[in-house]
């Protein structure tokens, strides 16, 4: 058994298996992940939500996914049709392939590379083309705009976004998310993660998320009131789905990397419990629980107001962030909770 | 051949094939996405190098912002495309002429030097041994420690740069209605909404 996977073929075999184990794993969370997100807005909002496909409507997810790949695809007339196509295939394939720098557990990573932080950062600031490009090969008017507003949008949180991300990279001192994720090992548990320490950054990185992966109060590329659905509108059937999909897969792919950067990724909180891959999910699920209150809870932003907490409010107080931290760390201030460059690199 | 003689043939392949095609493809839109994947083959090759912070940085910044605005201003504007394309054939002999002189520099550059003993010295005192340290770690140590002014100074040009790009394009007109935020949020019902008793008949 180690012999085969010792050669060339064999390794390429299980890294492939790897793979397809996440991404079927991913697939299978985000059906029912779905079914819980609608589950939540109905409850805030005094409704039962999904209940009739299977027990409590379990399988609501698998009856809309036969529904969207039996529909018919409808192309418009004038729409650039090889960029039509590729806008959802890369919506789809960009979160998917970020998996694979998460950490699950200790050595539960496929690609645990130096500067996997900035390839999970270079995936998501790409994932605004495929809106863009949707919008702009649908050949019609309210996609563009939608498409427009979303780019200017995505590009606006990720500054801040990448400025919270160096806060935490300078306290750890490396690039590579297992070490982020060892360099908040402690005796105090809970307590020694970098939620504390980098508390204010935490909501920031929330609502930044938040507008990154435009869910709702910042989901104004696809605002039905004045813009029907944005860039989508003109897509159908599995197109449609697999912008769906990609929407959710990056939201829950943002609750993995929360959980990473400031709650401790698969460490456990308690003493008498093991660390492990299921701290990490429950994790991720508690993040999205979170987001799936937020989308029920709060009213959609202008855009205006939009824009200016992205630059005038986020990025100052982020860039601030990152001057402190430095601070805090090049002189151990804090028992050194800032400087844990001998832990994590 | 080997995995890796393979990845970097693959590509080679796509980044000069999508080169060509930024150039030919008759769409601007076409050749803007050609580019980028002409970006996403150079951070391949980056990786082939175990430059791998370059190659992220690569992504981030030119597919990830650059291009961006690239694809942007491309669709926002309405150029006829056409007319500027018949012109190229009287270009092409600087383009050649451009393409020969980086060609020469580049075999300038990666053709066979002889160092002597105080440059392999004072080159040794910069970087750390690459077997050493990751890549991330040997680049910050160079900039941020010997060429810290070099790279503080090109900062401040950026900077300067940036400050001289607003200050041209920044008019103040008078009259214009301007939102006041705070104004906005500090508005309550009382100055906003007043109880009138109006008499019948007589309106206000």
């Amino acid at each position: 058994m180690g012999g085969f996977f010792d050669t060339g073929f064999g390794l390429v075999l299980l890294i492939l298996l790897q793979c397809l184990l996440v991404t079927v794993f991913v697939l299978v969370s985000l059906a029912f992940l779905m079914y819980a997100d609608r589950k939540v807005w109905a409850a805030v909002q005094l409704r039962r939500g999904p209940n009739v496909v299977g027990p409590w409507g379990l399988l609501q997810s698998f009856a809309d996914f036969i529904k969207y790949i039996v529909k018919e695809v409808v192309v418009p007339a004038g729409a650039d049709k090889s960029v039509y196509f590729l806008a959802p295939m890369i919506s789809f394939v960009l979160p998917l392939v970020a998996w694979v720098v998460i950490p699950w557990g200790p050595g539960w990573v496929i690609s645990d590379m130096n500067v996997g932080i900035l390839f999970l950062f270079a995936i998501s600031s790409m994932h605004v083309y495929a809106i863009i490009m949707a919008g702009w090969a649908s050949n019609s008017k309210y996609p563009f705009l939608g498409g427009l507003r979303s780019a200017a949008q995505m590009i606006s949180y990720e500054v801040a976004l990448g400025f919270i991300i160096i806060g935490v990279i300078i306290s750890t001192g490396s690039l590579n998310l297992s070490r982020i994720v060892e360099a908040q090992a402690g005796d105090y548990y809970l307590f020694s993660w970098y939620w504390l320490p980098h508390l204010p950054m935490v909501f920031l990185f929330f609502i930044s998320a938040l507008a990154e992966t435009n869910r709702p109060p910042f989901d104004l590329p696809e605002a039905e009131a004045e813009l029907v659905a944005g860039f989508q509108v003109e897509y159908s059937s599995t197109p449609f789905l697999l912008f769906m999909i990609g929407e959710l897969m990056s939201v829950f792919f943002m609750c993995a990397f929360i959980v990473v950067l400031f709650f401790g990724g698969w460490l456990s909180p308690i003493p008498f419990i093991p660390d492990g891959p299921h701290w990490m999910f429950v994790k991720m699920l508690a993040v999205f629980f979170l987001f799936a209150l937020v989308k029920a809870v709060v009213p959609r932003y202008r855009y205006d107001q939009l824009m200016r907490i992205g630059w005038k409010v986020f990025l100052p107080l982020s860039l601030a962030w990152v001057v402190i931290v430095s601070i805090f760390a090049h002189y151990g201030m804090f028992w050194g909770a800032y400087q844990r460059w001998a832990i994590g690199g | 051949m080997t995995a890796a003689v393979v990845a970097f043939y693959f590509f080679s392949a796509v980044a000069v094939l999508s080169g060509f095609l930024v150039i030919t493809a008759r769409n601007p839109v076409h050749s803007v996405l050609w580019l980028i994947l002409a970006f996403f083959a150079a951070a391949g090759l980056f990786v082939l190098l175990g430059a791998e912070f370059l190659a992220m940085i690569m992504l981030i910044v030119y597919v990830g912002a650059v291009a961006v605005l690239f694809l942007f201003v491309v669709m926002m504007l309405d150029v006829d495309f056409a007319a500027l394309k018949a012109g190229m054939s009287r270009f092409i002999p600087v383009g050649v002429l451009f393409g020969l002189v980086l060609l020469g520099i580049l075999y300038l550059a990666f053709s066979d030097w002889q160092a002597s003993e105080e440059v392999l010295a004072l080159r040794g005192v910069v970087a750390p041994p690459p077997e050493q340290v990751e890549n991330t770690v040997a680049l910050g140590t160079v900039l941020y420690s010997r060429y810290i002014f070099v790279f503080q100074m090109s900062g401040i040009i950026l900077l300067v740069a940036m400050v001289g790009a607003i200050v041209l394009t920044l008019r103040h007109r008078e009259g214009v209605k301007r939102q006041d935020v705070l104004k906005q949020m500090y508005r309550d019902p009382k100055q906003a909404v007043s109880l009138k008793d109006v008499k019948p008949g007589q309106g206000l």
